[in-house]
């Protein structure tokens, strides 16, 4: 926590002791750096976290700055009231903007700031009121219990003190399970969505922060600057603060500084040099920008940042609690040997190709389901029927009482289902212990505001506590820092399984579990998965190894060509002929 | 409003939707051939319209050292990477394929008086001097990203714009230009006038969209294309060359930009960075067919163009509001069209 905060404290230092030993030039040129700087931190947020992106943030910014414009020139209102009006209309703007185009597949939202942005920059220039593109004038100081924010000296402050702020919450939001979720976003929100992750509404919380970062540089901006007109908010701004990121870090929240920073320092000596050569420096210096960030994409994807963070110590992982303060409820288990989960026939065709067709199965809980079959009988069809990827043309499925065919994976997640995924769903960068906190998502309540304000301590800690609770118990307890990605694939299949467990479930669905597990990995996996039964569990795993499923399994359920071939004890179905005739080849 | 300037303007709309649909065109073949969505399929336009004015004044055009330093810089990457195989004998194909074009074009331009030369040749010329940036771009630029996501292609292109606006300052000048006519004729259709430039350019729009559906239903070249763009990796697979296939559907981009600028060249003014805008009303189009179809984005395309006609007519200033705020319903409708969320790769 206290290493978290010493950067905060020394960018504040900064800001307070600039102006006494810096000549006012390079004051007005660091206000400059810290305004773009928290528009670029949404950005890093948005596009770099998120894996969304926007080119319509210099029309947020432009909204802050003339909502405070129109308020205090024309109407003598309180800059104040200025700001609140200024993220009001950016957070009805975002949302509806957000909503539109962020169930739709990703370049559609840029495409759509896009537009805005510009429909808005000739808004600014002509709409009346807003003093076309002159703009307005004489924009009136802030001021703070009597302080007045007059000079770049006083602005650095004030800048300096909300960027910091800006900082902490985003840093905070990050290191929670908000944040975790928000990780997802970029390319794992079909596995978000089967934790119980609303991916959707994540997306437009993101979307919104960063807009309102972007409003709020806009307002300082206006007050700093005492006049507005529509120039610094058009599109191509919305591109340079994209290129800011891009050159500084598009992942890591200093790397908006950073790229913030090197932005507005390269065009500060551009616009020194490149008259010299050509004349006039305008198009010159995007030419220079342009071909520079092509650069960076080609040779340094991650940005400028992960070159210099080498020079920094590693920030540790977060201490865990040994004993949290309460634990998290749990569901109560249904009676053993009572269904859970039952399918009846199920048919699902893509096109002409008929997947499944009358196919049904029954999984109790306190037992191990196995469903197997020749490669191309369905199984991963059925697997996804019932976790509710997929939706069956005919068919139900009943999960504790309740029909879930046709609800969403969340939906299903929610109810208490939790399942694994056949090729790993990890999250590569971040550690075993956050991946499989992912898993107890649904089981915390804290919202957006309590994440970034870090009043959620409690229930953090206790998701933290579970998640460690569950790596421990299928051993391995040892890699919880250990970046997920780095471990071997057979581990990472059982992070899937504690991540699965993390969210309580009633019932597992395994896509084949012991897939590149060596021999005694798949005797843990067994010896856990018969502790889980013991435990009241059901499970229902996909597999192909047979000496793995005839030892563990309590029912065997064969499908080939669609179908159920046949259902029973693994000693039924060694016996049964016509599943030795699809295994071994039949008898003609 | 009567009954003439309402033909005018949409006479007016489909000329310049016809642009439109042909930029549309263009954007969706490359999205659907690399994913990269072509910020400066607009530039393409403006250049050509630029470089042909610049031969009508009997000038040399900017654009031929562009052509001629991306190919020096694309021809040294090729043939760094042969002599890193240890193929040393390949370098020569390698200068002669890349700098034999830029050389003669050079020659060309340098030897004949160009004000003078027959229409055709000039415009001839400005399709071989802006046709070749298409897939020279994609070789400096994309080729070597072209497996990352939609997003990061994304800012590239936006990127890629950037420098070529730029570019486009210090080749052409701030100055606008309209190229001289290439047919000067106005008939009488009843009652109302009607510009031959305009049916020039909406017959050449036509003739260019039934070509590309010839090419890419019937032809094998077509078809490996969007075999490519299905799927990359299992076009690879088949033995279909995909930078080959990134290469072609930019070449084709740059010459579709390159004929679109010399349409629309005497009919409107072009600055040096036009070639956003007409670029972003050609996507606005492309998005009404979600990417994806060529017939729903040329159609939207002449829907667009005439719709900017009749709000430059109506509501001057707010003409680009009307038109970009028109793509919110669009995403609204796709948005409920497609309500499931698409997992992103």
């Amino acid at each position: 926590m206290i290493r978290r905060l010493i950067p905060l404290f020394a960018l504040l230092l900064l800001a307070g002791l600039a102006p006494v030993l810096l000549p006012t030039f390079h004051v007005t040129l660091l206000n400059y750096i810290g305004l773009y700087s928290l528009v670029a931190l949404g950005l890093v947020l948005l596009t770099g976290i998120g894996g969304m992106t926007s080119f319509g943030q210099a029309a947020f910014v432009g909204i802050g700055a003339y909502a405070s414009a129109v308020l205090t020139t024309q109407y003598g209102l309180s800059p104040w009231l200025g700001l609140l009006a200024g993220l009001a209309i950016t957070l009805v703007v975002a949302t509806s903007l957000g909503l539109l185009t962020l169930r739709l597949a990703g370049h559609y939202l840029p495409i759509g700031t896009l537009a805005w942005g510009l429909a808005l920059f000739y808004l600014f220039g002509n709409l009346p009121g807003l003093g076309g593109f002159g703009g307005l004038q004489n924009l009136p100081n802030i001021s703070l219990f009597g302080w007045q924010v007059r000079d770049p000296a006083d602005f650095s402050l004030l800048i300096g003190l909300l960027l910091a702020i800006s900082l902490w919450l985003l840093d905070n939001l990050l290191h929670s399970r908000q944040g975790r979720a928000i990780r997802t976003l970029k390319d794992s929100a079909g596995m978000a969505e089967a934790m119980g992750i609303d991916t959707a509404r994540s997306r437009l919380q993101v979307f919104i922060i960063a807009a309102l970062l972007a409003a709020l540089s806009g307002w300082l901006y206006a007050h700093l600057q005492r006049v507005v007109n529509p120039t610094p908010f058009s599109v191509v701004m919305g591109i340079e603060y994209l290129f800011m990121i891009v050159l500084g870090g598009v992942a890591s929240l200093w790397g908006a500084l950073l790229g913030a920073a090197l932005l507005t320092l390269i065009k500060q000596v551009l616009q020194d040099v490149l008259p010299q050569l050509f004349g006039h420096a305008d198009n010159v210096e995007m030419i220079f920008f342009g071909v520079l960030v092509i650069l960076v994409l080609q040779y340094a994807r991650g940005g400028l940042l992960p070159l210099l963070s080498g020079l920094f110590p590693r920030a540790q992982p977060h201490p865990l609690p040994e004993h949290p303060a309460h634990a998290l409820p749990r569901r109560t288990m249904p009676a053993n040997g009572q269904p859970l989960m039952v399918a009846e026939g199920l048919l699902k065709q893509f096109g002409g190709l008929v997947a499944n067709k009358d196919m049904g199965l029954t999984v109790n809980g306190a037992e191990i389901t196995a469903l197997i079959g020749p490669n191309g009988a369905g199984k991963s069809t059925l697997f996804n029927l019932l976790s509710g990827v997929l939706a069956p043309n005919a068919g139900q499925i009943v999960f504790l009482g309740q029909r879930i065919d046709g609800l969403s994976p969340r939906a299903i997640a929610r109810l208490g289902v939790s399942r694994t995924f056949q090729h790993v769903r990890l999250l590569p960068d971040m550690s075993v212990l956050e991946n499989v906190a992912l898993g107890a998502h649904a089981r915390g309540k804290a919202g957006l505001l309590r994440s970034m304000l870090h009043l959620e301590r409690e229930e953090e800690a206790a998701l933290l506590a579970e998640a460690r609770r569950q790596i421990e118990r299928v051993g391995l307890g040892a890699a919880l820092h250990t970046p997920a990605g780095s471990l071997p694939l057979g581990q990472q299949r059982i992070v899937e399984i504690a991540r699965a467990l993390c969210s309580d479930p009633l019932l597992l669905l395994l896509d084949e579990p012991a897939a590149g597990l060596r021999h005694g990995e798949k005797q843990a996996l067994a010896h856990l998965l018969e502790q889980l039964r013991s435990e009241g569990l059901g499970v229902l795993l996909v597999e192909h190894d047979m000496e793995f499923v005839m030892g563990l399994a309590d029912q065997i359920v064969v499908m080939e060509f669609g179908q159920r071939l046949a259902g029973g004890t693994p000693l039924q179905i060694q016996q049964n002929p016509a599943v030795l005739a699809a295994y071994l080849g039949g008898v003609e | 409003m009567d009954i003439s300037i309402l033909a005018f303007l949409a006479q007016d709309g489909l000329t310049t939707g016809a642009i439109y649909a042909l930029v549309a065109l263009a954007l969706v073949l490359v999205f659907s051939v690399t994913r990269t969505i072509l910020v400066c399929q607009g530039d393409f336009v403006t250049y050509s319209a630029l470089t042909l004015a610049t031969l009508q004044l009997g000038l040399m055009p900017g654009t031929l050292w562009l052509l001629l330093g991306c190919s020096l810089a694309a021809c040294t990457l090729d043939s760094i990477a042969a002599l890193r195989r240890g193929q040393s004998r390949r370098v020569p194909g390698l200068l002669a394929r890349y700098l034999g074009l830029p050389t003669v074009l050079w020659v060309v331009l340098d030897t004949f008086e160009l004000a003078g030369l027959p229409a055709v040749l000039q415009i001839l010329l400005t399709l071989a001097l802006v046709t070749p940036l298409g897939p020279l771009l994609y070789r400096l630029v994309y080729q070597r990203v072209a497996e990352t996501s939609v997003l990061l292609l994304l800012i590239v292109s936006v990127a890629v714009h950037i420098t070529l606006v730029g570019i486009s300052l210090l080749m052409f000048g701030a100055e606008g230009v309209r190229t001289d006519a290439l047919a000067e004729a106005v008939f009488m259709l009843g009652e109302l006038p009607v510009g031959l430039q305009s049916l020039l350019v909406i017959a050449s729009a036509l003739l260019l969209i039934g070509l590309l559906y010839a090419f890419f239903g019937h032809s094998l070249y077509g078809k490996a294309l969007r075999a490519t763009a299905l799927n990359r990796k299992g076009a690879q697979l088949v033995g279909i060359p995909t930078q080959l296939a990134g290469k072609a559907a930019f070449g084709l981009a740059a010459l579709i930009g390159a004929i679109s600028g010399v349409l629309i060249g005497p009919l409107t003014t072009l600055y040096y960075d036009s070639g956003f805008l007409i670029s972003l009303k050609g996507f606005v189009a492309a998005i009404f067919g979600g990417l994806a179809s060529y017939p729903i984005a040329a159609a939207s395309a002449f829907f667009v163009g005439v719709l900017e006609s009749f709000a430059n007519f109506g509501a001057s200033a707010y003409k680009e509001v009307i038109v970009f705020t028109l793509v919110i319903p669009v995403l609204l409708w796709l948005s409920l069209k497609h309500p499931h969320l698409e997992e992103q790769h």
